[in-house]
């Protein structure tokens, strides 16, 4: 039974982290500071989780710091979400294959 | 229910409805490995949606840990999804009412806030269902396989998918950063904060999902305070 409710904590918390700020904060912010603040938060979040984790994201080190500078290339180009996650995981297949 | 709108998030989904299967899986066979059910796994995986949270929970259960413990565990490391979930807010249209925000809260995922937040103009309820609903049963049955095959995936393949996710995020970020030079110096900011926390004694003591929020918050506040975002650009235009 206790496995039931750890799980539903878990559950419970985590939405209400998720739903608190979306409900409360329906109105447009008028804060200069603030509208540039969340308009940078995408950004640095995505930029925070990836680096240093890519890094350690595969089996060595060497395949993923490939697959991270082939997707560093294909994103500086604009190719697709589909398209640079697709080539970077081909990449990191191919440099295993050869190491 | 707009049906164009639909189709075009889950067109948007496709990357992430990938990415969520090997990750999933993986997460499936951590679980069964851990002695949870099949049912268990995949039932953790469709009332949670969410990676760091659910590997952690895991280790709790694993430890017997306190619900008190498993609380501020989940509270540390999902809150940046408040953080998200501020910024989603304002990138709802006018259709998203309570409501709906009660619905779209419910998958707010690091990679769904991703491709949500960064499209041209406001996105509405219809969007992001699309977008939220395949993702969802993605990682659910990625879940359910991972703990019922328990090792079937070839190690070679798994370790190629491992960085599809992380190959979505900088797809995301490069064309922006390109093109807008106070973007680029906001995340060189948040990469060198970032790897100051991983390996400098002491900062790295901080747990990863601390880690996220202030370097998050520190980045972007420093970046809005020297780069204000013009009126006409402001927060949508991301």
């Amino acid at each position: 039974m206790k496995i039931y409710l750890y799980i539903i904590l878990m559950a419970v918390t985590t939405y209400l982290i998720r739903m608190l700020p979306l409900v409360l904060f329906q109105k447009p912010i008028r804060s200069g500071f603030i509208k540039s603040f969340l308009y940078y938060v995408p950004y640095t979040c995505l930029t925070v989780m990836t680096i240093p984790a890519i890094f350690t994201s595969t089996a060595s080190v060497i395949s993923a710091t490939v697959g991270f500078i082939v997707a560093v290339i294909l994103g500086y180009y604009r190719k697709s979400l589909p398209v640079v996650a697709a080539f970077a995981c081909l990449a990191v297949f191919i440099t295993e294959r050869i190491m | 229910m707009d049906r164009k709108d639909f189709v075009e998030g889950a067109k948007d989904s496709v990357a992430i409805v990938v990415g969520y299967f090997s990750v999933s899986f993986t997460f499936g066979i951590v679980a069964a490995q851990a002695g949870l059910s099949p049912f268990l796994a995949t039932l953790m995986s469709l009332t949670n949606v969410t990676s760091a949270g659910q590997f952690a929970g895991l280790n709790l259960i694993i430890a017997q840990s306190s619900y008190l413990e498993m609380f501020l565990t989940q509270l540390v490391i999902n809150l940046r999804y408040g953080l998200m979930s501020l910024s989603l807010s304002q990138h709802l249209d006018k259709k998203a009412t309570t409501g709906k925000r009660l619905l779209i809260a419910f998958a707010n995922t690091d990679e769904i806030f991703a491709v949500s937040v960064v499209k041209p103009h406001k996105v509405s309820p219809s969007y992001m269902a699309g977008l939220e609903i395949f993702p969802i049963l993605s990682w659910a049955l990625g879940t359910f396989f991972g703990a019922v095959a328990n090792n079937l995936l070839p190690a070679a393949v798994s370790s190629a998918l491992g960085i599809a996710l992380y190959g979505m995020f900088v797809a995301i970020v490069m064309p922006v950063a390109r093109s807008h030079k106070s973007v680029a110096i906001a995340v060189i900011l948040a990469a060198c904060l970032s790897l100051a926390f991983h390996y400098v004694p002491g900062l790295k003591a901080i747990s990863s999902g601390f880690t996220i929020i202030i370097c998050t918050i520190a980045a972007s506040a420093l970046a809005a305070w020297l780069f204000p975002v013009p009126e006409d650009d402001g927060g949508d235009a991301a």
